[in-house]
């Protein structure tokens, strides 16, 4: 799904990391660590189309990664909304699907039944109506891979999902990653922060294989 | 003064019938306007921008000022001192932390530029108020024309972009990778705004934009989050200010501006008593924590 050949990605004269050799397939799970700095984000940043490599190769679904693909799906580091924000849970992942289209236009029916599904799918159903900002953490990261996920992609890009969620919270959003890859062989790139003993890390124990860029080597978990 | 006397200046409706044959072309203007006003403020409220709001409505205010000297059309010059101060604040400002202290550098400037132009006017002193405080009954044909046509720029921008903007409002990294162009919407809407706080300026004056521009939005999310009808509902509190602000005001020899910001300001007042009520009671029925819930297998 994903191949970077020799990739070199560097801001000015800094090198953030050279020479990456790195191929993800169907359904495998790649967790990405390393400092901040290191270029967790702005590796998801060119799978997504939004910066390019100084050198080196980029390959998304066999094809240059292209901006607004519906191929891949990506879920954000947890920040809360803008109170007051007029939105609800079910707006949030409608914008998923046609958010990026210009003009006004009411949600077409299979618009409307592809939000019910996705938020049942990841057990938001009942919160569906609510605004926004009254959702917890956890709650409002939910309904955000319920986002990720509406256009049923084949790729999915966490970064830091967990960040500031409970443990509780951290266990349910990683493992709807994971159920998404087994029950749907969609790839999944997952970025994240190890603070306790990895065994007790959520996401670690899920992943196929690790990406450390701190050290800038894949290794098999 | 008596209380009776008071009164009598504030609500007077005498001849009314006479009189609102005469703000005809007011009253077209100030429903469009509250149309504008209440849309545009829908994202005044999401993106917190009515410290911008402000800042672009001094810079309106003294173009109105010098166009009002040099005896050019004053929509003209609001326009063009709104669209000056919009694009300082998106190229300059264009990170929302900055945005604060820049607005705050620009208002001032504005503002004293608009005193000096007023002092050397020495034309009717009303023309000098107004632009501070509002005026109604200037609104000539040919000013009309002005103000609909601005209008019916910002309306056709906003309706193009209101999803996209909505998603870059909300979270801009996941609209960004959506493909929405979410740095180049930014300016963009900061020029709509522009015009939309020029054309107010025109009606309410400089200092009472935020009535418009950002009371109506902040009293409808107080008492729904659905997307369709918080802006339906906050171009309704507009419409209802402006144009209510003007039947009031007739007789009077007030600005029509205190009668549009008391409007506005109680609707927002028994907003938020409602939408303090409804969260009371629960927003919405959903089942007691559902935090506890597990994700189903």
């Amino acid at each position: 799904m994903i191949r970077l050949q020799d990739a070199t990605l560097a801001y000015g004269d800094r090198t953030v990391w050279r020479g990456l050799d790195l191929h993800v397939a169907e359904g495998e799970f790649l967790v990405v660590l390393g400092p901040n700095g290191s270029g967790k984000s702005s590796l998801l940043k060119v799978l997504l189309g939004l910066r390019r490599l100084t050198s080196g190769t980029v390959t998304v679904n066999g094809r240059p990664p292209r901006r607004g693909s519906d191929l891949i799906g990506y879920v954000p580091q947890h920040t809360g909304v803008v109170p007051r924000t007029p939105l609800r849970a079910r707006d949030l992942v409608r914008l998923g699907i046609d958010g990026h289209r210009w003009g006004p236009r009411p949600p077409r029916p299979e618009t409307r039944r592809r939000v019910e599904a996705v938020l049942r799918d990841v057990g938001a159903a009942q919160f569906a109506d609510v605004p926004l900002e009254q959702l917890s953490g956890g709650e409002l990261q939910r309904v955000r891979v319920a986002q990720a996920l509406a256009t049923d992609p084949r790729i999915l890009l966490c970064d830091e999902p967990l960040l500031s969620l409970d443990a509780e919270h951290q266990r349910i959003v990683a493992e709807l990653a994971d159920r998404r890859r087994r029950e749907h062989g969609t790839a999944v790139v997952f970025v994240t922060h190890v603070t306790g003993s990895p065994a007790d890390d959520p996401v670690l124990p899920l992943a196929d294989r690790v990406l450390d860029l701190g050290e800038a080597k894949v290794a098999a978990a | 003064m008596s209380w009776h006397e008071v009164w009598g200046q504030i609500f007077n409706f005498e001849d009314y019938g006479a009189l609102l044959g005469l703000v005809r072309n007011s009253l077209i203007a100030g429903a469009v306007l509250g149309l504008v006003g209440g849309l545009a403020g829908t994202f005044v409220v999401m993106r917190d921008l009515a410290f911008a709001v402000h800042g672009i409505a001094e810079l309106s205010f003294a173009g109105a000022a010098a166009a009002l000297l040099l005896g050019t059309g004053v929509a003209g010059g609001s326009i063009a001192g709104a669209l000056l101060a919009a694009a300082l604040i998106g190229v300059l400002g264009a990170r929302a932390r900055d945005h604060g202290s820049f607005i705050g550098v620009l208002m001032p400037f504005g503002l004293g530029l608009g005193v000096l132009f007023l002092s050397l006017y020495k034309g009717r002193s009303a023309n000098k108020f107004g632009l501070l405080t509002g005026q109604i009954v200037a609104i000539d044909t040919p000013r009309l024309s002005w103000l609909l046509g601005t209008s019916a720029v910002v309306l056709v921008c906003l309706a193009v972009m209101w999803r996209p903007l909505t998603f870059a409002s909300l979270d801009p990294d996941v609209a960004a990778a959506r493909g929405v162009p979410v740095r180049a919407l930014s300016p963009i809407f900061m020029l709509v705004l522009g015009l939309a706080v020029a054309v107010s300026v025109q009606i309410v004056g400089a200092l009472l934009v935020l009535a418009l521009l950002c009371t109506p939005a902040a009293a409808a999310v107080r008492v729904t989050a659905s997307p369709v009808l918080v802006p339906v509902l906050s171009a309704a509190f507009a419409t209802v200010s402006v144009v209510g602000g003007i039947l009031l005001s007739l007789g009077s020899s007030i600005p029509i501006s205190p009668y549009v910001t008391t409007i506005s300001f109680l609707l927002y007042g028994v907003c938020r008593a409602a939408g303090a009520v409804r969260a009371r009671r629960g927003w919405t029925s959903r089942p007691a924590s559902p935090d506890r819930r597990a994700v189903p297998a």
